[in-house]
């Protein structure tokens, strides 16, 4: 690319420099004479060259604003309150508009939630590849038309959609377009916001198929944010779990499935009917997700939970409690380091924006 | 509701509304002369006796201007009123309705849209007989409904297919309880502010038939008062006062009406407010 | 009534499974002393015609549906967009007019072009649940409104019972207590809450049959079950049947005790949740069934898939089987015209040349 990047550029992520680092990330949004509402409280999360990091929760929870936080994709009203975020060891919020402008695409792609409908209506589908890359420097033409063609390839889309407008394409294609499209400058980090929520059960899994097979080619790492945690399951190597702008659990994909402490992914866990085996009846989650300026103190799933200890969940912030190596949810449950055998050991609550946390 | 109160278009505009509302209503009272009286001296200067002086016929300015609010008021509002009833009933007949009946107002709606109003007005309004309000209220009202009907008609399509609507069905209700109940009332924000949008138009059109000497020039309006001024060439003789004056208050009319249309349009539609 | 009592379920017996048999040759033929059921489908079919004047098309939303649900059923209705299950539905809510076919409830037939006395009976007897509970609700009006709206409209109630009518059917959809939910407006509710008024809207009526258009799609993960719950404790206490939509094999399989796959705008296979799920016959249904979500069994290994091809063109579809161009293992048969419907089993049948 001939725009230079920030000449503090430490390159691609090593074995040992995680691709994504985000400490302790706090987002608001602020709107004039309304207080602060905090949608994203002290979030940690790191992501590593070609891992797939899934963030797992519902609607409100912050996983989206995260992503855009992370991104430097945040708009007003919305602001970074705390935290920092290191891309490749580069602090990314401390980027101008314009350096951020050079990462995007090039370093780091974004794919929204029907994003088929970001493609310009006008223009063709050629022309957008061709704006996308001379905009970071790519000049050779003919080049950029056959790295264009090549992604497309990739993505499975026949050639003969190249030359066309976006109406012309069914919702599934134009959605593998958009993926080529972030990924036509072979970015280091793709982040994907509920992708294939829009689409029917088919085209998602031969788009999560195709997203694999890139993956393993190209080498990017993946941040995939879905309320399907059941997809999540089959498809990531990490999961994280957010509830009301918290991270409250986080562990390797399959020993989240086998052995989920938060209550609260418990209860996401069998939230899903299995496709197969005995039919039996399952529970919801009774209640609402809290209103986030107005949120309970303590735990902020405690009028939820159906594991909550009287007098303390309600009162005092939950702390971080480590199992297994990568595995650690904030919860009451397992204050006593001894009757939790997998217990390792136990963090202060503080990292996670609550004040007055305890060790058990 | 509170968001129309707390709005600042809407309130300004309904302060110039209500003003000129009681500058009409009190005419009688504060008018200090009537204004059709001609015994005073013409292009009299402002004095203590004639506040903004007189016109070219001997009339006193400041008792027109304040009689002149009730006519283009009144043209301004019963104009709108005929049309937003024309125009919801084209838009839910059309719209709600649909079907040969769709098609044939339709073209009837983009034939009024194509003919240019303007041309229309002032042939009609040269060569009707009869002349003055009635009529020009009349000529507005039939050259003004064809662009706020087709909005309302694309409102009603769109309101046709919600679920709501189809639920409504699906809950037994006849026809006429759906369009009464539930689309009209979801068409308010639009119908109010194609009510102010038509009142500005009346407005000024009117003023502009008038002007032309196309109302009847014995009438006490703003548009009269712009006419008799251009005619006795009141801005060569000096005696700009009554040709600005009901120029300025038809401007505010029309600001009012405009602004109103615009805080109608953002409360209705929440993403066009700005905070 | 709680709505936490637990509920287990085996799979298989449940009393007579009322299957449509037409069309099937050597199958037995309905017992004259079962019972009267709730809903018939003969050939039910809907076109649209899309374009402008001169270049008009023909989409084929539906094509020949034959379907037959007893009392006190559910049947899944799955299939991904474009098959016709949502049309299906809307056809049976006389929301659309059907282009061929016959509709039966409760053994009355539906005229061509029913009167609007015939079309408020009609309503009576079936009842829909929209799928987006964000614009199935008036804004305009209170919950109190939309659910006193079809008690009045049907007569369920006399005048002075009304209150109370409303109260009772709000306390059963989970709005507890219901005095703090009669004057609040949509905006004011969470998407779950609209949710439950609809239902609650959709029993006023008390219908024979309850139309559920993916009820649940457009909700929170944690709510989905708890508003399945609710569809399954209501269908059974009133022993109403229901028709449940959805693209979700899972959510089908918990809720139903019949399934009934389309695809295309046609009926592929149908039979008890169980048989359907365990051992799908369909080559459509099986790729439905490797392509959802199953951690169960299919962590970690990362597994082929190929969907083979597009979802179909409804406007030129191809003669024969529908999901001949994508069949892995297509036959010259199946390309020439339509499968039979084969029984695999007593209950379970396919559309398919393969059996």
């Amino acid at each position: 690319m001939a725009a230079a990047a920030p000449a503090t550029s430490t390159g691609p992520a090593t074995a040992s420099t995680p691709l994504l680092e985000i400490f302790g990330l706090t987002v608001g949004y602020g709107w004039e004479g309304r207080p602060m509402s905090t949608v994203v409280r002290g979030v940690d999360l790191s992501v590593g060259a070609g891992e797939v990091v899934g963030i797992a929760g519902e609607s409100g929870c912050g996983k989206t604003t995260l992503a855009l936080a992370a991104t430097g994709l945040l708009d007003p009203p919305g602001q970074v309150l705390s935290g920092s975020v290191r891309f490749c060891g580069r602090d990314l919020l401390a980027l101008s508009q314009r350096e951020l402008r050079t990462v995007h695409l090039s370093e780091i792609s974004m794919v929204f939630q029907a994003s088929m409908n970001v493609l310009n209506p006008v223009m063709r589908i050629r022309d957008q590849f061709l704006d996308a890359m001379k905009a970071h420097g790519v000049e050779d033409r003919d080049g950029a038309v056959a790295r264009a063609k090549e992604m497309f390839d990739l993505v499975k889309v026949p050639r003969r959609f190249f030359e066309a407008f976006p109406h012309q394409l069914s919702g599934g294609m134009r959605q593998r377009t958009v993926i080529a499209l972030a990924l036509v400058l072979r970015p280091q980090l793709l982040v994907l916001d509920e992708p294939t929520t829009a689409l029917d059960v088919v085209v998602q899994r031969s788009i999560l198929e195709m997203l694999d097979e890139l993956r393993n080619e190209l080498g990017f790492g993946v941040v995939f944010i879905t309320h399907d945690l059941s997809l999540l399951v089959e498809i990531a190597d990490r999961i994280t779990i957010m509830y009301a702008g918290l991270a409250v659990e986080q562990a390797p994909a399959r020993q989240l499935y086998e052995g989920p402490r938060h209550p609260y992914s418990q209860a996401l866990m069998r939230a899903f009917p299995p496709l197969g085996g005995e039919r039996r009846r399952l529970e919801g989650i009774a209640g609402q997700p809290p209103d986030l300026r107005q949120l309970p103190p303590g735990c902020s799933f405690q009028p939820r939970c159906p594991r909550a200890i009287a007098g303390t969940c309600e009162v005092v912030a939950p702390p971080l409690v480590r199992f297994e190596a990568e595995h650690w949810a904030v919860c009451h449950l397992y204050d006593r380091v001894d009757d939790h055998p997998n217990v390792t050991d136990q963090g202060l609550g503080e990292d996670h924006g609550e004040k007055g946390a305890t060790v058990g | 509701m509170r968001a129309f109160f707390s709005n600042r278009l809407a309130m300004a505009g309904l302060a110039i509304l209500v003003f000129f509302g009681l500058v009409a209503l009190l005419a009688p009272v504060i008018a200090p002369y009537s204004p059709t009286d001609i015994n005073f001296t013409p292009f009299l200067p402002i004095s203590s006796q004639h506040w903004l002086g007189t016109t070219s016929q001997g009339n006193d300015v400041f008792s027109q201007l304040v009689y002149g609010a009730r006519a283009s008021l009144m043209v301004g509002l019963a104009t709108a009123a005929i049309i937003s009833v024309v125009q919801l009933a084209m838009g839910i007949f059309s719209g709600y309705v649909g079907g040969w009946v769709d098609n044939v107002l339709n073209t009837i709606t983009n034939i009024f849209l194509v003919v240019p109003a303007l041309v229309l007005l002032i042939i009609l309004a040269a060569y009707l007989p009869g002349k003055g309000l009635g009529v020009i209220i009349a000529i507005l009202a039939a050259t003004g409904w064809a662009w706020g009907a087709r909005v309302l008609r694309a409102q009603a399509i769109s309101l046709r297919d919600r679920p709501f609507v189809e639920a409504a069905r699906m809950a037994g209700e006849s026809r006429w309880r759906i369009v009464l109940v539930h689309i009209v009332p979801n068409m308010f924000g639009v119908l109010v502010a194609n009510f102010f949008g038509a009142a500005l138009y009346a407005v000024l059109a009117e003023a502009g038939l008038e002007f032309l000497g196309l109302g009847n020039i014995n009438d006490v309006t703003w548009g009269v008062m712009l006419y008799w001024g251009e005619n006795t060439n009141a801005m060569l003789l000096g005696q700009w006062l009554f040709l600005l004056l009901p120029g300025l208050c038809i401007l505010l009319l029309g600001t009012a009406f405009g602004l109103l249309n615009f805080a109608v349009d953002q409360v209705a539609n929440p993403r066009l407010r700005r905070n | 009534m709680s709505l936490t009592r637990a509920w287990g379920r085996t799979t298989g017996k449940r009393g007579p499974l009322l299957v449509s048999t037409l069309g099937a040759p050597g199958a037995p033929r309905q017992a004259a002393e079962e019972p009267l059921a709730v809903l018939e489908v003969h050939g039910l079919t809907k076109t649209y015609t899309v374009g402008r004047v001169g270049h008009q098309r023909t989409v084929q939303a539906m094509t020949s549906v034959d379907l037959t649900l007893a009392p006190g059923r559910v049947l899944g209705l799955v299939g991904e967009s474009g098959s016709g299950k949502t049309t299906f539905v809307r056809t049976v809510a006389y929301l659309e007019r059907p282009a061929a076919g016959e509709i039966r409830v409760l053994g009355r037939a539906l005229p061509r072009h029913p009167s609007q006395r015939r079309l408020r009976e009609h309503r009576a007897q079936v009842q829909m649940i929209f799928q987006d509970p964000y614009t199935s609700l008036d804004p305009l009006h209170t919950v109190r409104y939309s659910v006193a709206r079809p008690l009045r409209s049907f007569d369920v109630v006399p005048r002075r019972a009304l209150a109370g009518a409303v109260d009772d059917l709000l306390e059963q959809v989970g709005l507890v207590p219901p005095a703090e939910f009669l004057r609040r407006y949509p905006y004011q509710l969470s998407g779950g809450q609209r949710q439950r008024v609809g239902i609650a809207r959709a029993l006023a009526a008390q219908p024979a049959l309850l139309l559920a258009d993916e009820p649940t799609s457009m909700l929170d993960v944690s709510i989905r079950l708890s508003i399945m719950n609710l569809l399954l404790d209501l269908q059974r206490s009133r022993s109403l049947s229901m028709v449940f939509v959805t693209h979700d094999l899972a959510g089908a399989s918990y809720m139903s005790d019949t399934i009934a796959i389309m695809y295309a705008g046609h009926l592929v296979e149908m039979g008890p949740a169980s048989e359907v799920m365990g051992s799908p016959r369909h080559p459509y249904t099986q790729l439905l069934r490797e392509a959802a979500p199953d951690p169960d069994k299919h962590f970690g290994a990362s597994r082929r898939f190929d969907a083979r091809g597009d979802p179909p063109d409804l406007t030129n579809l191809p003669s024969g089987c529908p999901f001949a161009p994508r069949c892995p293992h297509v036959r010259p048969e199946c390309r020439a015209e339509l499968p039979q419907w084969r029984a695999v089993s007593p209950s379970q049948k396919v559309r398919c040349a393969l059996y």
